[in-house]
């Protein structure tokens, strides 16, 4: 028998994020947030109105930030710097690999207004490449909650259960909150979260609620597809995925990031090695955004429930 | 033990001349790597560690040591000599300097277990940013040490120094040091033509340091200007050490085109005797 999803009301992901960091920094006083400026906009305020003696403002200078992160790990502090995504990933991405992965520094990366999310801002603010830019770094751990209730507990697990560097991802916009509080949620491996036998959608971050859609609307045809949540990106559960493919046959993966070098990529490394079946990606087209509402822009480029069972029934129309 | 404070200025002259031999041996036997600026700043390393820091070689993660961030990672054979004549580690294992298998990589890499490295850097313009966390961790939990920070003057030329720079001043972090290897030239040539550093000292002064200049070949114009730059306890100092590229080799000082190349063994053999006349 499974289970129906139910949105819980619409949250941003970036208030889980917050509340998770808020949490931890009150029970652990070694818990350090850095700001960029935008300390609102990523959900750090609330830690820095409560507990001002663990904030350091650093400014619109997000290169130092990431370097006097891995100054306060090196003495035995948890740093934890938010900015949006496409900063914290990119315009870092040295001080990240050099002074935080290679010195293999437990500091906490959050990326912001992860995806599409940002919406009217457009493509500057975008980031839809920060996953395969994090993914490729020795080291490095890759979590991409998928609600606002996850991204509470996945923080609070990236502060004080990851070992080394991580990068948790996050979004701006107000999305269906659906997982329970009481969830198992353990990084590096996966959730199944429903079970099908057809076909397996292996999604993360926002693009989950839509692959619990689609799997609903694909049960009214007959069409039994499993609903994994890849919310850990590094180290991806190789199993599940194995599993997914030996059991289905066919998958389809769905983020909101290129389809180059994210999720997609890292489920078909692992499938191309072990056990080759059909894949599709449903993510962006290896091009930039543009401005509109996020959800405008989700339909614009197929990152839907709809987009989602196009691409289960385009392999399963080429069987 | 703590390592024992030197102050007779012949002795340090001495070690200095030891240090110089290493890196120029070393060097020539990995056959790739730094030479001008590893022996260019080798008198700032001998103060640095015999005399001004408190360590322990015995104990290279003693929580109250000074600590020192090298952010320029290409004169890595300089702080491996010196680590060796301190007692970090056997001087023999200089000879294995840039090879396979290693402990003292190309640049230094702290998961290689080197004792006594404080970071793994190389990329430019990384340093002064992690020494401001440390520091600012010490401040925080109200430690005695202090965070020493070697920076290259070519490597002022990367922003996110200048970033550090702001945020040391911001936080009021006395308990950072920072020493600029001001050889004046870089891979191109004279950092002048490459691109203009100067007025380096207003700059500085700008931002909010205490600035002393000095003549980084020189012991104790080394030892009084670390004085004076740490003289105020809510204020990051730096010291602008003019240094000679390939300082201690007559026929090489000053000539950046030794930057980035190690001797062969018959330049190394030639250097060697150009050290000793030198020291006589
Ligand atoms: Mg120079």
């Amino acid at each position: 028998m499974s289970i129906q999803y139910v949105n819980l009301g619409d949250k941003p992901t970036r208030t889980g994020f917050g509340e998770g960091l808020l949490a931890s920094g009150f029970r652990h006083p070694e818990v350090i947030a850095l700001g960029a400026d935008i300390t609102t906009s990523v959900g750090v305020n609330l830690f820095a109105e409560q507990l001002p003696g663990q904030f350091i403002s650093l400014g619109i200078a997000e290169q130092n930030c990431v370097g006097v992160a891995a100054g306060l790990a090196l003495e035995g502090k948890i740093p934890v710097f938010a900015t949006y995504g496409v900063f914290a990933a990119l315009r870092t991405t040295d001080q990240i690999r050099v002074s935080v992965c290679y010195n293999n520094l437990h500091v906490v990366i959050g990326g912001a207004h992860a995806g599409l999310s940002v919406g009217p801002d457009g493509a500057t603010h975008q980031a839809l490449e920060d996953l395969a830019i994090m993914r490729v770094l020795p080291n490095m751990t890759v979590l991409s909650p998928c609600d606002a209730t996850q991204t509470k507990i996945a923080t609070i697990q990236a502060i004080h259960h990851v070992q080394g560097p991580v990068y948790i991802r996050f979004g701006r916009a107000a999305m269906p909150d659906f997982t329970s509080k009481h969830q198992t949620f353990e990084v590096g491996k996966a959730q199944l979260l429903h079970p099908g036998n057809d076909c397996a959608i292996i999604a993360t971050g926002h693009l989950v609620w839509e692959a619990l859609q689609a799997a609903y609307l694909l049960k009214d045809e007959g069409i039994h597809a499993r609903v994994i949540n890849m919310h850990t990106i590094k180290p991806v559960d190789r199993e599940m995925i194995i599993r997914a493919a030996r059991e289905t046959g066919i998958i389809v993966t769905a983020e909101e990031h290129q389809v180059t070098g994210g999720l997609g990529s890292a489920v078909a490394e692992v499938v191309a090695c072990e056990y080759p079946v059909p894949l599709k990606f449903v993510g962006m087209p290896d091009r930039f955004g543009e401005s509109g509402e996020p959800r405008e822009l989700m339909e614009k480029y197929g990152l839907t429930h709809r987009g989602i069972i196009q691409a289960v029934k385009s392999i399963l129309s080429g069987i | 033990m703590i390592q024992p404070r030197v102050h007779d200025p012949d002795l340090l002259q001495e070690i200095s001349t030891d240090i110089r031999r290493s890196v120029i041996t070393s060097l020539s036997l990995a056959g790739s790597g730094h030479l001008g600026g590893s022996l260019g700043i080798a008198d700032i390393f001998t103060c640095l560690y015999f005399s001004v820091m408190n360590h322990d070689p015995a104990d290279p993660s003693w929580p109250d040591r000074d600590r020192l961030i090298l952010s320029i990672g290409h004169v890595a054979p300089v702080l491996y000599s010196t680590l060796a004549h301190a007692g970090y580690f056997p001087e023999e294992e200089l000879n294995t300097l840039r090879k396979l298998g290693s402990r003292l990589q190309g640049h230094p890499g702290r998961e290689h277990g080197l004792p006594g490295l404080e970071l793994s850097a190389g990329s430019l313009g990384q340093g002064l940013s992690v020494s401001v966390g440390r520091a600012l961790a010490g401040k925080m939990d109200a430690r005695p040490w202090r965070v020493y920070c070697i920076l290259g003057d070519g490597e002022l030329q990367e922003g996110s120094v200048w970033e550090a720079a702001m945020a040391a001043a911001h936080l009021n972090l006395g308990n950072l040091t920072a020493i600029v290897d001001r050889n004046g030239v870089q891979i191109d040539g004279k950092t002048e033509k490459v691109m203009a550093l100067e007025p380096l000292k207003e700059k500085w002064k700008a931002f909010g340091w205490e600035v002393v200049e000095c003549d980084g070949n020189n012991h104790h114009d080394v030892l009084s200007s670390i004085q004076l730059a740490q003289h105020d306890p809510e204020k990051p100092g730096i010291i602008l050490a003019y240094t000679k590229m390939g300082k201690g080799i007559r026929s090489i000082e000053g000539d950046y085109s030794w930057h980035g190349k190690a001797p062969s063994k018959e330049e190394a053999r030639q250097f060697l005797c150009e050290l000793e006349e030198g020291e006589r």
